[in-house]
């Protein structure tokens, strides 16, 4: 089993999700998060007082995934997310060790 | 509210104006035109109808002859206009200032502008009527109507033309809701940094020291009726003949610049120049400005005392002058900032309320629309450029927005007022009935220049002088841990918003 963990752009989040889902994945645990990499922060100017934010706001998105279809996903995230500029993010995975239902205490792929 | 106005237009509806025979033509002309229905109005602007008013015009009329002079209609407007006053202060000056401090702030800039507004009234009907409208000095009321003693439904106060009056109540409930808005200005040049009950205590004093020897000086007079037979009695800025239509001096550069004065007093908030502290909700600002700019047409129209045709000149300039300080202000963001900013639209339209206040009822709309042109490029130019190189924080920009934007609007007035560019131009009450003076815009620009000067000095060390003891007897600033966490949770024991 894998774990995918991916930092996207939040107005991609719905886009995404629908492909996901097209391919079978089943759920997924998404936060708000903010953090910086090699895009440029933005600049706010409040009557002539500026700020610079140089942590963007991101999203990310979790899932675990059975061997087979991790894969694909990593493949459908990245095409789905992708607007080909600076800041679209990036894609950790981890080998998971262990999945538990916690209705049932199925484990394995089978708890996914 | 006070100025030597009144109604080159308003000669229309108060007939009262048309004591001589080139009057009451031009009344009976105007009348013909605009009679368009056949109301009663219309029906006593014919020229015998002006003819008769001319003759029985009262010279200090009794009690009892005042009670036959009051409009029903002028004292319908001048109770909306009370109300439109209050809702300047609370919702919308709160929500626009609560918008611009950070989330943790919020309840704290909230509950110092409702409470200022509550105890302002209460001090109002104590001490402040009677310390602003009665007779006394030059400087100051006394204090023979203090907690509204004499004052009742059969009590009446002047207004700007002869022979029309309105019950007395509803005189101190408009100028009340003035007293209530003026102290919550303040807290804007020291918000996010300042303890709540010594800050109610310092609005008491100021109120007392600042607010109602300027509201006298610069708005008590006899009235029409009385002026001619008693030539002093009056306030020492009335007197000079400095023209403030609703508040330029007495409202905005009085608050703007005891803001100064208690924002360098009290220090800059910590971290200040080096954390980021962007405004939590525009969303609230953009709300408040709004709502200052409806509840404005009280302020500006209603200072006309009267429903008429001056009143809606002051209208429609406070309608205009906003419409173009706002338009000016984001004009300036997309040349200096490249983008038009939402808080630059909302700063400038406030700017241009500011600007056109003392005007309002002396200017042409199309000199006003100048005037807002004019005003927001300058507070512009402070808030940005003088605020930064002078190193002060005026959390809120009460003296950059409040203080020069009045000023701007205080000595554009002896411009705008001029009857050679379309103006009103003033009226002479030293004479029974009431006609126009001469006008000599130079003077009168030199006049409202000293009364500018004047209200500086008097609010500034008033100001100064009630800080420092407040400070030092008190204590007006928070413990460095509390601003840090918040004032809300610390001051207020409450959050803004719990999600």
């Amino acid at each position: 089993m894998k774990f995918i963990i991916a930092i996207i752009k939040p107005f991609k989040l719905d886009e995404v999700r629908e492909a996901l889902g097209a391919l079978g994945v089943a759920g997924m645990t998404v936060s708000e998060v903010k953090g910086f990499g090699r895009q440029k922060g933005q600049t706010e100017i409040y009557r002539g007082a500026e700020y610079s934010t140089n942590m963007l706001p991101k999203v990310k998105i979790e899932i675990a995934t059975s061997d087979e279809l991790a894969g694909r996903v990593i493949e459908t995230i990245q095409q789905t997310a992708s607007t080909e500029a600076i800041g679209d993010g990036k894609i950790f995975v981890l080998d998971l060790a262990s999945a538990t239902r916690i209705r049932t205490g199925e484990t394995g792929d089978t708890a996914l | 509210m006070i100025r030597k106005i009144a109604c080159g237009v308003g000669a229309l509806g108060a007939s009262l104006f048309a004591a001589t025979a080139a009057f009451a033509q031009e009344a009976a002309s105007a009348a013909s035109e605009a009679a368009t229905a056949a109301t009663s109005a219309a029906a006593e602007a014919t020229a015998t109808a002006t003819a008769a008013a001319a003759t029985t015009l009262i010279k200090a009329p009794t009690v009892e002859q005042m009670a036959t002079m009051v409009n029903k209609g002028d004292t319908s407007w001048m109770l909306v206009s009370s109300v439109l006053v209050l809702m300047m202060s609370v919702p919308a000056l709160a929500l626009f200032y609560g918008g611009l401090v950070r989330t943790k702030n919020m309840l704290s800039v909230l509950m110092q502008v409702f409470m200022i507004v509550s105890i302002a009234a209460l001090v109002w009907c104590g001490w402040g009527y009677s310390m602003a409208f009665t007779g006394g000095s030059e400087f100051v009321g006394g204090f023979s109507k203090m907690f509204l003693k004499g004052v009742s439904a059969s009590t009446y106060a002047a207004t700007f033309s002869n022979n029309v009056y309105l019950p007395e109540f509803v005189f101190v409930i408009f100028q009340m809701t003035f007293a209530c808005i003026t102290p919550a200005l303040i807290v804007g040049a020291f918000a996010e940094r300042v303890k709540f009950w010594p800050l109610m205590l310092f609005m008491v004093l100021w109120l007392t020291v600042v607010y109602f020897p300027m509201a006298h000086m610069v708005w008590y007079w006899a009235g029409p009726d009385f002026l001619p037979d008693a030539p002093t009695d009056y306030g020492y800025l009335w007197g000079k003949g400095a023209l403030d239509f609703a508040g330029g001096t007495v409202v905005h550069i009085n608050a703007g610049i005891a803001g100064l004065v208690g924002c360098m007093m009290i220090g800059k908030r910590v971290g200040y120049g080096k954390e980021p502290m962007p405004p939590h909700s525009l969303t609230m600002t953009m709300i408040g400005a709004s709502l200052l700019w409806v509840g404005w047409f009280g302020f500006n129209a209603g200072s006309n005392l009267e429903a008429n045709g001056v009143t809606a000149v002051a209208f429609i300039n406070t309608f205009v002058a906003t419409a173009a300080a706002a338009l000016s202000w984001i004009v300036i963001d997309q040349l200096v900032h490249g983008k038009p900013s939402m808080l630059g639209a909302a700063s400038g339209a406030v700017a241009g309320l500011v600007a056109i206040t003392p005007a309002s009822g002396f200017a042409a709309p199309m000199t006003s629309i100048i005037l807002g042109l004019v005003v927001s490029p300058i507070c512009f130019f402070f808030v940005s450029t003088v605020k930064n190189k002078l190193n002060y924080d005026d959390s809120l920009d009460v003296f950059g927005v409040h203080c020069v934007g009045g000023i701007v609007g205080a000595i554009g007035t002896g411009i705008v007022a001029d009857p050679a560019l379309g103006g009103q131009g003033f009226f002479d009450y030293t004479q029974f009935p009431a006609g126009v003076g001469t006008y000599d815009m130079a003077a009168q620009i030199i006049t409202q220049i000293k009364a500018v000067a004047l209200t500086l000095v008097w609010s500034g060390v008033g100001s100064a002088v009630l800080f420092f003891i407040v400070d030092k007897v008190f204590g007006l600033r928070p413990s460095e841990d509390a601003e840090r966490e918040g004032l809300d949770i610390n001051e207020h024991g409450e959050r803004a918003y719990n999600y």
